[in-house]
């Protein structure tokens, strides 16, 4: 299988006025093409600078990272501009890095239709759902022709049940259009249901605590259908025990 | 809105607000009426003295007489004077918000001047405006923007700096120049900070200009003086020099 991502010893330390703040500490590991890896740990670890890192919105302190193919961002918020039109708003990324062509706007078009936006795409983003606004989120990282994305506890400000259809709902999309993921959350059955492998971060600095393989032996397997197996909790009692929360 | 069929209940509730809303425009209109009604009456019965509250009546026929005595010219004075105060006020704003919200060095030098001359008496700065300007027209204008700039500068910086930084973080992601950032993301989002501060700012320039036009004008609604205290045309009050007399004593 080809490596899209590879990261080896990774380190970050903050400089702030009342000291270094140490947040990663030799982190080292590899996606693989096609692969959903998710990233779990407490809160505060590490999770959010790891992905920064790895989008290059912060510099790292030590370590290597190879990216094959480019990246795309999703955020815990939608970030929708309620001033912009959907149409407009899905477009954000391409006018950004000034690429805003024929085909590529014929590209969000045809994702605009193929997933269910089309006919709203000259309404404001606060005439839509929580879980339709996700969406249109998603397209407008997609819009961009990303290989990888990085998704940053992008469905935790939805409430527990448009949560559970949303990350259903993208995690068909991204299979649709080959994309491999890196989610970070905080959400154990969300990590096990939608990976193929979870990365255990231990407290702050993070380190690596343990990588799990998620399998379930099931055919056309997805977030929804996985949280009837057996299986499922006993992911689930294994990495709670490992995340050791305490109140 | 576009059903036809309303229930009596819906009828019922959107009578009441109409009901409602007719009330308040009435009595706003009967208390001004009062006031005016009020005030001519206790003036023409020598209750309250008209040399010093002048009359609505005798405002009226100043008025009435725009042509001859000139108040429309004063009047388009003072409103050229306001907007230019304004205009230059709002650009030089926003201009200097912009330069400052670009620069955070820049923002952390110039605060604590920023706040020292915002608490400045600026119509206390009068004297020295005409001493640099010259009195004249500049002078004035130069008080209206003195008035109103900073308090521009101030409050579009604060909108500024109070932008959603998940929408600049979102930007950042597709790797967002600051340039970009700011014209797509930080302006866009405080257009109602901008016009919020274009309403303050018109009746700050006019305060700004009405003050100057006290201390140099020749032109202006500072003639409404003249109206007020006792009706005499405008031009026979710089005649008799009663226009002078009065500028040295009220002080302002
Ligand atoms: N820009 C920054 N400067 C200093 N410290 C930071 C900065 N960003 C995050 N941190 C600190 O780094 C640690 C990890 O933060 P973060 O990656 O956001 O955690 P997580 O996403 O796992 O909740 C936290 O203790 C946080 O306070
Ligand atoms: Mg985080």
């Amino acid at each position: 299988m080809k490596k899209v991502l590879e990261l080896k010893n990774v380190s970050k330390k903050y400089q702030a006025k009342n000291g270094e703040i140490e947040a990663l500490t030799n982190i080292s590991f590899d996606v693989n093409e096609g692969e959903f890896v998710s990233i779990i740990g407490p809160s505060g670890c590490g999770k959010s600078t790891l992905l920064s890192i790895i989008a290059g919105l912060e510099p790292k302190t030590e370590g290597e990272i190879t990216i094959t193919g480019g990246l795309g961002y999703m955020l815990q918020k939608d970030s929708l501009l309620e001033w912009r039109s959907i149409y407009d708003n899905v477009m954000f990324g391409l006018e950004i890095r000034r690429k805003k062509t024929k085909e590529s706007e014929e590209y969000v078009i045809e994702l605009l239709k193929k997933y269910g936006l089309y006919e709203f795409k000259d309404k404001y983003p606060n005439q839509l759902s929580g879980g339709m606004r996700q969406r249109a989120a998603l397209i407008r990282t997609l819009a961009i022709n990303p290989k990888i994305l990085l998704l940053d506890e992008a469905f935790s400000a939805l409430d527990y049940q448009t949560r559970i259809m949303v990350t259903n709902d993208i995690f068909h999309i991204l299979k649709e259009e080959n994309i491999t993921a890196l989610i970070v959350t905080h959400d154990i059955s969300e990590a096990i249901s939608m990976s193929d492998r979870i990365i255990v971060l231990t407290k702050r600095p993070a380190t690596i605590k343990n990588i799990h393989k998620i399998e379930f032996e099931m055919e056309n397997r997805d977030p929804l259908n996985c949280r009837e197996s057996p299986k499922f909790s006993k992911y689930f009692d294994t990495i709670w025990k490992e995340l050791d929360i305490h109140v | 809105m576009y059903e036809k069929n309303i229930s009596d209940d819906r009828k019922k509730y959107l009578r009441k607000i109409r009901k409602n809303k007719i009330a308040i425009i009435l009595t706003r209109l009967s208390i001004l009426i009062i006031f005016i009604i009020g005030w001519e009456i206790l003036a023409n019965k020598g209750i309250i003295d008209d040399f010093i509250t002048s009359k609505p009546s005798r405002i009226l026929n100043t008025f009435l007489n725009l042509s001859s005595n000139g108040l429309l010219m004063h009047l388009g004075v003072t409103l050229t004077e306001t907007l230019i105060g304004f205009v230059s006020g709002v650009v030089l704003g926003v201009f200097i918000a912009i330069l400052l919200w670009w620069s955070k060095f820049l923002a952390k030098v110039s605060e604590p001047f920023l706040v020292v001359l915002n608490s400045l008496p600026k119509v206390a700065l009068g004297p020295v405006i005409i001493i640099w300007v010259g009195a004249g027209m500049g002078a004035i204008i130069t008080m209206g923007l003195a008035i109103s700039l900073i308090v521009t500068i101030l409050e579009i910086l604060n909108g500024f700096l109070n932008t959603d930084k998940e929408l600049i973080k979102m930007a950042q992601t597709f790797n967002a120049s600051r340039f970009q950032i700011l014209t797509k993301i930080v302006i866009p989002a405080n257009i109602s900070t901008f016009f919020n501060s274009l309403k303050v700012n018109i009746g700050l320039s006019l305060v700004g200009v009405i003050t100057g036009e006290f201390l140099v004008s020749k032109a202006g609604l500072r003639i409404f003086n003249c109206i007020w205290w006792s009706g005499i045309p405008i031009r026979s009050c710089y005649d008799r020099g009663y226009y002078s007399s009065h500028c040295s004593s009220c002080n302002i």
